[in-house]
């Protein structure tokens, strides 16, 4: 069977269950009585295992497997959490992170399962001959206020009479019992698919209590076309019967009723059983609202990233087309012609900004990794640290996305590495021992921003000077007017390490200078504040989007350039008189601070042409970098424009203070001004 | 035999005119020839870096060969036209006199260069192909689009 088309659902949808069973995991060690994570992280590896084991791949639906039935333990109270247990299971699950992404690459996703697989199992089997007494009893204690919930799982072991139990428990309640004979097309392709979408759907309806034959051989695809299921429900059999006609390839489904008659209860066992049982009959209840919620955040379609990219540079191509049919309809001058364009102008700016927000996903994506490796971290380190996320849903480009992951993992392993201080150290300084480090991203004008905030001791400042100067980074005698703020900057020079041991978390070598020109890289900034002994924050600010950009054009002589309105304060005219001289550099005063005026014309060494003449006024555009402001001398403001963001190529590389091209209405070339570049 | 070998011997090549010597390069390099367009400078970048066009809405860079050789410069005329050629990833525009002509030379007819020839440097230079009366330089594109060399530029520069 050719599986190669199921093959990137499989791995989108494995990584979103691995990531949703990362995340209960983390919440369920810091909260180790709630059943609730436990029954998300086993509905998850339920699906993982069905679909590991539909797509051949046997070494990860082995160890799901084996995961599973100890999560089945748990969630049905027969077995108490413990931290051992817990990194059995998060080796577990990295171990299946490992094949997902040796199957991403193209591999078979084999791997050793079987250290694993024998821990899992002793966890079963030993739980099993010790505890199940004690288990059993204490169940009857804690499932009245948390109901355990039963699957397919139920089916999976032979229990003849306890089924027999369960259905006629049901039957009490006013369930309806029947045996489904589901029978699929002669040519279905995916038969363990289809069936595990029948199982989903029967599922959300009522309760399967047992299957012919089993349900792993189901999964496993060893069955002909038909499969028998024993259910019990609250609806009547016709609509059980629709719900499962409408998965498609599915050829008959026959529903008889089940009479209890046969159902001779055994005796001995009653007691018990009717305590595990008990769960049971109040499943559809507790499994009908997480169902339903599903359904409603259902409302999306996955599409190939690669298509958003097309559509992205089609439109891009348009909307420099609508620049020159904008210019074209001006100087026709015709009023027809200038309606009509500018409605299409909105049209499709209307669509750009459908575009833009279709290519944005939420920061979670990136963060969601971050609290376990804060875990993982900290117990390498001996460090007590409580990682807090906020504003995990706000959004930004993905091609951004794609790029934060690294700097922040840097500036997280980073804090939590020199930031948070020592257990022992934080005690002293009066402190909690637990420290915090946040997280948190939100929305400001066009800009996203990231912080990364620890409670820690701070930046030592006479350190971080003492080794720039040992770096040959400050010059000793520059050292003493240096104010705190600058201090901090040096943190982000290259070659700047203050780790005073070279460490496995955040001393590989590179160090802040790397974060730095990757944010940088993306048109954004990175800053530091720090108080000593009361913790440091990085600020991180990124541009909303990378492709499409609202720039100011300007005139310098002949030529035309682009100013990203993100760091454009302001544009003013100035009289010539009003320029002042202040150590060689002319500078004016723009609302009571003295800004320094750039030349574009000889920053550019633009050629001078004829056509201009010289004005008793100059254009001067005010940007910024940060604190500091800069103004651009121009010849003419030729008015603000959506530009869309265009590379050089790889020819011209590291062009000095240009960040890229556009194209302009008239077909031209314009380059983007890096004013970054231009502030020093 | 015979024909795989004239298959396998030839190689069809485009030919322009820089100066007063005719060069050649290979078909499978050239993606297109433009006429001049509007070309926008780029600010402090070696000499012979044009600057960029829009080629059908690719920002593409320009180098004038006159320079690049370190020829003497001259004016632009109707018959001057922009090489498009792809090497590996890049893809860079060749400013020359004249292009008009796409011929096969035998490879045997290919002669390493010598030292200078018409004042460009051997380095730059594939070889040299005699045809009946013609002379015919074949460039190294890898060579003439170099980057390391615009990155050796900006160090003396900057």
């Amino acid at each position: 069977m050719d599986m190669n088309q199921y093959l990137d659902m499989f791995i989108e949808e494995s990584k979103e269950h691995l990531q949703a069973i990362n995340a209960n995991l983390l919440l369920l060690e810091n909260d180790p009585g709630n059943i609730t994570h436990v029954k998300e992280i086993f509905r998850s590896a339920h699906t993982l295992k069905g679909m590991s084991a539909t797509m051949g791949f046997e070494d990860m639906a082995n160890l799901t497997h084996e995961a599973e039935n100890v999560l089945d333990l748990i969630r049905n109270q027969k077995l108490m959490i413990t931290s051992d247990i817990m990194d059995v299971i998060f080796q577990s699950v990295d171990l299946i992170e490992g094949m997902v992404i040796d199957i991403t690459e193209g591999g078979d996703g084999s791997a050793d399962v079987s250290g694993p697989v024998k821990k899992l199992r002793a966890i079963v089997a030993g739980e099993f001959t010790a505890e199940s007494e004690v288990a059993a009893a204490s169940a009857v204690a804690i499932e009245e206020e948390a109901p355990a919930e039963e699957q397919i799982v139920a089916g999976e072991q032979d229990l003849d009479d306890y089924a027999l139990m369960v259905l006629k428990q049901s039957k009490e309640l006013g369930n309806n019992l029947m045996w489904i004979t589901v029978t699929l097309n002669d040519n279905c392709l995916l038969k363990a698919a289809r069936s595990y979408m029948v199982f989903d759907q029967l599922e959300s309806l009522g309760e399967v209590i047992k299957t012919k034959p089993t349900v792993e051989d189901i999964e496993n695809e060893r069955f002909e076309t038909s499969f028998e299921i024993a259910y019990v429900t609250m609806h009547p059999a016709d609509k059980i019967r629709s719900a499962i006609l409408n998965i498609s390839e599915i050829q008959d489904v026959k529903i008889d009723p089940i009479g209890l008659k046969e159902a001779q209860s055994p005796v001995p066992a009653v007691v018990e059983k009717v305590e595990t049982a008990a769960p049971v009959k109040k499943e559809p209840d507790a499994q009908q609202a997480p169902v339903r919620k599903q359904a409603a955040g259902g409302k999306t379609i996955r599409v190939d990233i690669d298509r958003l990219d097309i559509l992205m540079n089609l439109f891009s191509e348009l909307v420099i087309d609508r620049g020159r049919l904008e210019q074209l309809a001006r100087e026709i001058g015709k009023s027809e012609l200038q309606e009509t364009v500018e409605h299409m102008s909105r049209i499709s700016g209307d669509l750009q900004n459908i575009i833009l927000t279709m290519r944005m996903v939420p920061v979670e994506q990136v963060f969601n990794r971050f609290p376990r490796m804060i875990r993982d971290l900290q117990k390498d380190l001996n460090k007590k640290v409580n990682l807090e996320i906020i504003g995990a849903e706000t959004e930004l480009d993905r091609t951004v996305i794609d790029e934060i992951g690294d700097p922040l993992n840097h500036l997280l392993r980073n804090s939590l590495d020199h930031g948070i201080e020592s257990p022992a150290d934080r005690k002293n300084a009066g402190k909690p021992e637990e420290g915090t480090i946040v997280l948190r991203a939100f929305h400001s004008g066009n800009h996203v921003f990231i912080e990364v905030k620890d409670d820690g001791a701070g930046i030592n400042k006479d350190r971080v000077l003492k080794k720039a100067i040992e770096r040959g980074i400050v010059n000793p005698a520059a050292a003493d007017s240096l104010t705190d703020k600058q201090i901090h900057e040096l943190l982000f020079a290259a070659g700047f390490s203050t780790a005073e041991v070279i460490s496995d978390i955040s001393g590989r070598g590179v160090g802040l200078d790397v974060v730095k020109s990757k944010i940088e890289s993306l048109g954004g900034s990175v800053g530091v504040e720090s108080v000593r002994g009361q913790g440091t924050t990085f600020l991180i600010q990124l541009p909303l989007t990378l492709s499409i950009i609202s720039a100011m054009l300007v005139q310098v002589q002949d030529e035309k350039y682009a100013v990203p309105l993100s760091s454009i304060i302001e544009t003013a005219v100035f009289r010539k008189d009003q320029i002042m001289m202040a150590h060689r550099q002319k500078v004016i005063d723009f609302r009571g601070r003295v800004v320094p005026l750039v030349s574009l014309q000889d920053i550019f060494q633009v050629p001078v042409s004829d056509s201009v003449q010289d004005d008793e006024e100059v254009a001067v555009i005010i940007v910024r970098k940060g604190e500091k402001m800069a103004g651009l001398v121009v010849d003419s403001f030729i008015g603000q424009q959506e530009i869309v963001l265009k590379s050089l190529g790889k020819y011209l590389v590291n062009v000095f203070a240009i960040s890229g091209a556009t194209i302009l209405g008239d077909g031209q070339v314009a380059l983007i001004i890096d004013c970054n570049a231009l502030i020093k | 035999m015979l024909e795989h070998k004239e298959i396998v011997g030839e190689v069809k090549v485009i030919v322009f005119r820089l100066k007063d010597e005719e060069y050649g390069v290979e078909v499978g390099q050239v993606k297109s020839i433009e006429k001049l367009e509007h070309i926008t400078r780029v600010p402090r970048t070696p000499k012979f870096v044009k600057g960029v066009i829009n080629l059908r809405g690719v920002v593409t860079p320009i180098i004038d060969l006159r320079n690049r050789f370190e020829l003497e410069e001259s004016v632009y005329s109707e018959s001057t036209r922009i090489i498009i050629v792809a090497v590996g990833e890049l893809e860079v525009g060749l400013i020359v006199d004249a292009a008009n002509d796409v011929i096969d030379i035998a490879v045997d007819a290919i002669e390493p260069p010598p030292e200078v020839v018409g004042g460009v440097e051997a380095a730059y230079l594939r070889g040299v192909a005699k045809l009946d009366k013609r002379l015919l330089i074949l460039l190294n594109l890898d060579k003439v689009l170099s980057t390391e060399e615009i990155k050796q530029l900006d160090a003396i520069e900057g």
